[in-house]
């Protein structure tokens, strides 16, 4: 049989090249091996268990205030115990609802699904994928970690100051962002906030800086860019998407701290509280700022942020579906184009977060159709996505199963896109739960199902060859999948019937009292999916010590590098000399072979005797 | 792994690539990955600047006056009461972009391995950009002093004083932050470290630097001083 015949070639064939790293062999301490660590592969598994770790704190907050909704007024021991007086009596109250929302958007975008999808993707997949000893700047990418380790410390202290985290929102628009004395959260909660996020991009523009010169600068020879693997190409679009567009974020900041401690007035403009204009401290009445400044500035890296949130996402679904159906990706040069356009419109579609905000129609005309463009390269990706898995082998191994939901989840999600997308239907749409529907299937469920396929199928190569568990994987991704629609699906209707999404409680509205049965459904559900993650801790914590080794290098048959190194790889992750790439990464089902890794050449195949054609790429 | 498989596997591969930059193996821009880092970065901060600068831009076409900056920038140090518009700022930024030339004389020398030359070039860059910051410490002193805060302005709308303060002093802090890496690599280039390690590529890294805190100014100048 061919495969294992090529199988053994593989394993055999070791590049014989100069290359001038050797492999780290100096001892290493504990500290530097895991604390202070410079090796890619560390670095990644950091920021896996520390976004795991976010991932929980933020969805149990989603429980917490889904309570609230569904039960209003209901107690919850449970609450006070959590919260204190944020829910004394076991009520939550509305600013320690506002707190717990604006916290779950807030870790859930930038912690887990930004540094906790693309910071352990791109670092565990860049150097190995590319065939590099690590990272170009080792230290950096240290850095890099220790900075989103302090952002998230600084957050985790403000959830427990006296006045409570901030609650105005993951957007953090101003006046509620500006002035200290909106909210009890706008204090000093704020002001952790504020130092939170400009941690998080330094850290995302150490990140950022490394992979785009990883992939530019450290490809082995061979490695041509048209043969990179699919996630790599993503890993390098995401670096440049955050490299462009959070330094925008910091200058809001920027002008957002001085507006809160300098008295200047960049996002203010005649607020009246009780009557009276607000003054600054030389008595002057704040004016000339505006508060649309900060949306706009905002959006400018909010917008670019989903796609760095759902681009390594696709990129890994897209490595997986090809390497688990056995068939070569489907139209790879459009793949590779698609992202490149995703990367430009993505700079080009911010203020279609803005069209209640009292946008110029003129305005929004342009950016309606930018958005609307960007439903051009996303469906050529979901048809490519399925026209890689029709008629193929399908293996359905977890991180399979996971990839085929993320496409189900990007297709849902990026249907109402095209609702929201125009701003006539925008306007009535904007403020209500079919929002919050659309974006939490096409970002944040998408976003999730792509991390999740991303462990399951590179444990082994996170764990030292450890594979987790194929039953719970499966149980956990059925509960998973059905209950995230179940969350979600009913939203629509929600919103189409104009239920305000950010409400503390919709008691008021007699209108809304038709969905009481429905917001308990969906509470239902949320900790349904809520405790299954437990199944993925257990078998994530208990394979990575106790897993079943992998026999073999190659356990899905894959033509990628990273299945090369060995089982265990040490800092610098190959013995000997870096592999050499003759092919592109998606020589599956060529000449009846079942697969062909990348480093083995035509030549090598013939001097078998296996018959190839010769490739095209 | 048979020695013999080795050297099989080295001699049949050779034939196979085709040698292009973009093939892997090394940089497609012929340049090491700590300047190509630095260049990455310098986009980046570029973007920083641009939102500023666009907050500016946004803030003042929304404010029915401006203030005349031939009436702010008159002031000349020793040159009490004398109206000299844009005459101090002229001279700022006739020494920031010396201070430049310099770094350019400082990178070329260290391309031919003339440590002296570094040192010499190098020194009179920093003292170029120290000047710079105490010419901006005058400036921002006698505003102040005229009345010009964060908070109120004599000459016209606030917006003008916060603006002003915020991105000339964020354009500052990149100038001094300049400073203290030309002073280090200074000290560097003084122990030999460069010249030990066969080549002066920090010191054209951090001219990179220093280049682009110019060409901000270059930006900073057209919108405060000329427009």
């Amino acid at each position: 049989m061919a495969v294992t015949d090529i199988k053994l070639h593989h394993e055999i064939v070791v590049h014989g090249h100069d290359d001038h790293h050797d492999e780290h062999h100096h001892k290493e301490s504990f500290i530097s091996k895991y604390i202070f660590s410079q090796d890619h592969k560390m670095i990644a598994k950091q920021f896996l268990i520390t976004g795991i770790f976010w991932s929980f704190l933020g969805v149990l907050m989603s429980v917490l205030f889904r309570l609230q909704l569904a039960w209003p007024g209901e107690t919850f021991p449970i609450m006070e115990t959590l919260l204190g007086k944020w829910a004394e009596g076991g009520i939550l109250t509305p600013s320690g609802y506002y707190s717990l929302v604006t916290i779950h958007g807030t870790v859930m975008v930038f912690f887990v699904l930004t540094a906790g999808l693309s910071g352990t993707f791109s670092n565990l997949l860049i150097p190995l994928q590319c065939g590099a000893r690590d990272m170009a700047s080792p230290f950096l990418n240290m850095l890099s970690y220790w900075f989103f380790f302090s952002a998230g410390l600084v957050m985790f202290i403000s959830l427990f100051i006296e006045t409570g985290p901030f609650g105005g929102g993951w957007t953090a628009y101003p006046p509620l962002s500006a002035l200290p004395q909106a909210d009890p959260g706008s204090g000093a909660g704020m002001t952790y906030w504020i130092l939170s996020m400009s941690l998080f991009i330094i850290s995302s523009l150490l990140g950022g800086l490394n992979y785009i010169t990883t992939v530019l600068n450290m490809r082995t020879k061979g490695m041509t860019m048209m043969r990179l693997p699919l996630t790599i190409w993503a890993f390098f679009f995401t670096a440049i998407l955050g490299v462009l567009s959070f330094p925008v974020l910091l200058s809001s900041m920027i002008l957002l701290l001085f507006d809160r401690g300098m008295g200047t007035s960049f996002y203010l403009s005649d607020i009246y509280i009780a009557g009276a204009p607000l003054t600054n401290v030389a008595g002057e009445v704040l004016q000339g700022g505006s508060p649309i400044l900060y949306q706009h500035l905002f959006w400018f890296l909010g917008h670019p942020e989903v796609y760095i949130i759902i681009l390594p996402a696709m990129g890994m679904v897209s490595e997986i579906l090809a390497t688990n159906s056995k068939k070569p990706i489907f139209g790879y040069k459009a793949m590779v184009l698609s992202i490149l356009a995703i990367t430009v419109l993505a700079f080009l579609v911010w203020a279609h977060h803005m069209f209640i905000s009292g946008l110029n129609p003129f305005v929004a005309s342009i950016f309606v159709l930018f958005t609307l463009l960007i439903a051009v390269p996303s469906a050529i990706k979901v048809f490519n996505w399925i026209g890689t898995i029709w008629r193929g082998n399908i293996n359905f191994t977890p991180a399979m199963l996971f990839a085929i939901g993320f496409v189900s989840l990007f297709i849902s999600g990026g249907l109402t896109g095209i609702f929201l997308g125009n701003s006539a239907l925008d306007i009535t749409l904007h403020d209500t739960y079919f929002v919050t529907a659309h974006f939490h299937i096409v970002m944040g469920l998408a976003g999730g199902f792509g991390l999740l396929a991303g462990v399951y199928h590179w444990f082994p190569k996170l764990f030292n060859g450890r594979m987790m568990n194929n039953t719970l994987g499966y149980v956990h991704f059925w509960v998973t999948f059905v209950g995230s629609y179940c969350i979600f699906w009913p939203m629509h209707y929600q919103g189409m019937t104009g239920v305000p999404r950010r409400y503390y409680s919709l008691e008021y509205f007699q209108t809304f009292d038709i969905y009481g049965d429905l917001k308990v459904f969906i509470t239902v559900a949320a900790i349904i999916v809520f405790f299954a993650q437990f199944l993925f801790v257990i078998n994530f914590f208990y394979s990575a010590v106790k897993g079943k080794k992998m026999t073999s290098l190659n356990p899905w048959n894959s033509t990628t590098l990273e299945w090369t190194s060995p089982i265990e790889p040490g800092h610098g992750n190959w013995v000997g000399p870096i592999p050499h790439v003759h092919r592109w990464a998606y020589d599956y089902g060529k000449d009846g072979h079942e697969f062909i890794p990348q480093t083995v050449s035509d030549d090598q195949m013939r001097a078998q005797g296996l018959k190839v054609t010769e490739s095209g790429h | 792994m048979a020695a013999e498989t080795l050297t099989k596997a080295h001699d049949s591969h050779a034939a196979v690539e085709d040698g292009s930059n973009w093939g892997g193996g090394k940089s497609p821009f012929n340049v090491s990955y700590g300047k190509l880092m630095m260049w990455y970065f310098l986009v980046s901060d570029a973007f920083t600047f641009s939102a500023l600068l666009i907050s500016y831009g946004t803030l003042r076409f929304s404010s029915p006056e401006w203030a005349d900056p031939n009436k702010v920038f008159n002031a000349f140090p020793f040159l009490e009461g004398w109206d000299v518009p844009l005459g101090f700022v002229s001279l700022m930024t006739f020494i920031l972009i010396l201070s430049s030339v310099f770094v350019v004389r400082a990178v070329q020398e260290g391309h031919r391995m003339n440590k002296d030359g570094v040192l010499f070039w190098m020194f009179w860059g920093i003292v170029g950009g120290a000047a710079f910051l105490g010419c901006q410490a005058w400036e921002w002193m006698h505003l102040i002093h005229g009345g010009t805060t964060l908070w109120w302005n004599p000459y016209g709308p606030q917006a003008f004083g916060m603006l002003f303060f915020l991105i000339t002093g964020f354009h500052g802090f990149h100038v001094f932050s300049g400073v203290v890496l030309n002073i280090i690599i200074w000290i560097q280039a003084s122990q030999g470290v460069f010249h030990r390690r066969g080549h002066y590529e920090m010191v054209e890294k951090v001219g990179l630097y220093w280049h682009f805190v110019d060409l901000v100014w270059v930006f900073v100048f057209l919108a405060f001083y000329l427009l």
